[in-house]
């Protein structure tokens, strides 16, 4: 079954309009990137699936419920770029928040954070405050969060802009080695070109005033992707197709690069 | 972990030495206004400058007669209880009423604080009566208090149930604004993501925006736990309560011309009450609220 489906979907904010007749569809396993210039409403687009904001008009399924549904069945975790820990809890209480609001009991909380810090390495660390981790430890424990309840959609927006590009690529690799763990199908924004090539089974290029998607390329690198990916020939070839669709979308409506 | 394991040792080493320097400030600065007290009693006296007042044994009693007087007899011709166990029973008994009080003022303005955040229709009504309770000086309302609730109070707490109510009202209007703006703290992305696991406001409130609010209650709580001595002392006045510390300043008040020392040194054991109510918050806050070292207030 189709995990997300958009259909002529919009979104104003006030005299804007942030996103203009949206159609996507997202099949399970799927790894699709969001890119696009500041304004295109890609992270819109991600908080209109999570069902955090409202579409003007057109509609937003996630597995073939609305929105809010699947919002209330918690059918996705969500990754922001900030890892919005709580600093009052300790790396094993922050990923088993979730799970305290879905009211598992103690111990099925406890081995589900175990098997959690295992997937995201942060093996020893159990006990320690997210202000003793840095960055991109504290990233790891946000996913380790998000997917803890094991949804069937996990959702990120921007969850390495924060980080150094040598952190980030490791992250990348992490995050590759973990979706297939996991089994979920993902939704990530991002303006990295690289990084959308890189990471996605699909990249779907937007263009902003009004946001909408100018270009949806398929990344057909073969799984799983290693570091020498981005060495690959075809790796440079697909990063060059998704830099001129964004180029397209940005002379479409000639505003100057 | 190991090399967290190797840290320990040295971090207490670090922890001990910070102790050291912190006692050792401490008393650096209580050495300096000790001087500073006696430096301008010795001058002012020298010179007999009158402004802004004339300095005397009476006016500002040395220090150390200050200290000595607390162990002497309290009453003249060395009978009696020492004047220091008769202060510390006093202030016992006040820290009964501003304890109660306290608790009550801290229980009741987190509630109402938890009220007026979630109801904007109510913060905007009621938040300029709450500050308005505020402006009525509390020796108009302190015999007001005693007058409405003393009659209706259960023998066990006549009389100091109603000063620890004077010291409630002083203490929970610090902690109904900052519970306010604590609630109103939580990071923005932090409420989506309670939103994204489909929480509900109850649980938003207890998981996340009273841990986010803690540090503004706590600081709160610091200044209440002052005002809630104070609101007891003043109390004990309408109520001519004789137990506490406020039955003794009125005492030692009216011997001050011929016996200042009794005053001061009253003084100096309402300060420590005050203080100790301060230091139990800090302490408790210590405890509770686990926060980066850069964000504790």
């Amino acid at each position: 079954m189709t995990v997300v489906q958009i259909k002529d979907l919009t979104k104003r904010f006030g005299e804007t309009t942030a996103l203009q007749g949206i159609d996507l569809e997202i099949e399970p396993g799927e790894f699709v990137s969001l890119i696009g210039p500041s304004g295109c409403g890609k992270s819109t687009l991600l908080r209109i699936i999570g069902d955090l904001i409202e579409p003007t008009s057109g509609s937003s399924t996630v597995n073939g419920k609305p929105a809010r549904q699947a919002r209330i069945d918690r059918d996705y975790g969500i990754v922001f770029q900030d890892a919005v820990l709580y600093d009052w809890r300790t790396v094993a209480k922050n990923i088993a928040l979730p799970l305290e609001l879905a009211r598992w009991d103690r111990r099925r909380r406890a081995a589900k954070v175990r098997e959690m810090v295992d997937l995201v390495e942060l093996t020893g660390f159990e006990n320690h405050y997210p202000w003793q981790l840095s960055g991109g430890m504290q990233q790891r424990v946000s996913i380790a969060r998000a997917l803890s309840f094991d949804p069937a959609l996990l959702l990120m927006d921007e969850p390495f802009g924060a980080l150094d590009e040598m952190t980030r690529e490791r992250m990348n690799m992490e995050l590759l080695r973990i979706w297939e763990a996991s089994g979920s199908t993902v939704v990530f924004v991002t303006h990295s070109i690289s990084e959308a090539a890189f990471l996605s089974t699909r990249v779907v290029v937007m263009s902003p005033r009004p946001g909408r998607i100018s270009g949806v390329i398929s990344i057909d690198l073969p799984q799983p992707r290693t570091a020498t990916t981005r060495e690959e020939p075809h790796f440079f070839e697909l990063v060059t197709e998704v830099r001129e669709a964004l180029h397209l979308g940005h002379d479409m409506e000639r505003t100057p690069a | 972990m190991s090399a967290i394991a190797l840290e320990r040792p040295r971090a207490r080493a670090v922890a001990v030495r910070r102790a050291v320097a912190r006692a050792s400030l401490f008393l650096f600065v209580l050495a300096g206004l000790w001087g500073l007290w006696e430096g301008y009693r010795w001058l002012w006296m020298r010179e007999h400058w009158s402004w802004p007042f004339l300095v005397d044994d009476t006016s500002m009693p040395h220090l150390h007669k200050i200290f000595e007087a607390l162990w002497a007899h309290a009453r003249p011709g060395d009978v009696g209880p020492r004047l220091i166990t008769i202060l510390v029973k006093a202030a016992a008994f006040t820290a009964k009423e501003a304890a109660v009080g306290f608790a009550l003022g801290a229980v009741l303005g987190f509630a109402l604080g938890v009220v007026l955040a979630h109801f904007r229709v109510l913060q905007r009504g009621f938040l300029p009566w709450v500050v308005a309770s505020q402006t009525v000086p509390i020796l108009v309302v302190a015999p007001m208090v005693v007058v409405w609730l003393n009659p209706k109070l259960p023998t066990r707490f006549q009389d100091w149930g109603a000063v620890a109510v004077i010291a409630a009202y002083l203490t929970f209007f610090p902690v109904t604004i900052n519970t306010i703006r604590g609630l109103q703290s939580a990071d923005r992305r932090a409420l989506e993501l309670m939103r994204s696991y489909a929480a509900g406001n109850w649980r938003i409130l207890w998981k996340l925006r009273v841990p986010a609010a803690l540090p503004y209650i706590f600081a709160a709580l610091k200044v209440s736990a002052t005002a809630s001595v104070v609101g007891a002392i003043i109390g004990e006045l309408p109520s001519s309560i004789q137990d506490g510390l406020g039955g003794q300043i009125i005492n030692y008040s009216q011997y001050y011309t011929t016996q200042p020392t009794g005053l001061w040194a009253t003084n100096v054991i309402a300060a420590a009450l005050g203080i100790s109510f301060f230091l139990v918050v800090l302490i408790a806050e210590r405890i509770v609220v686990r926060r980066a070292p850069e964000n504790v207030a």
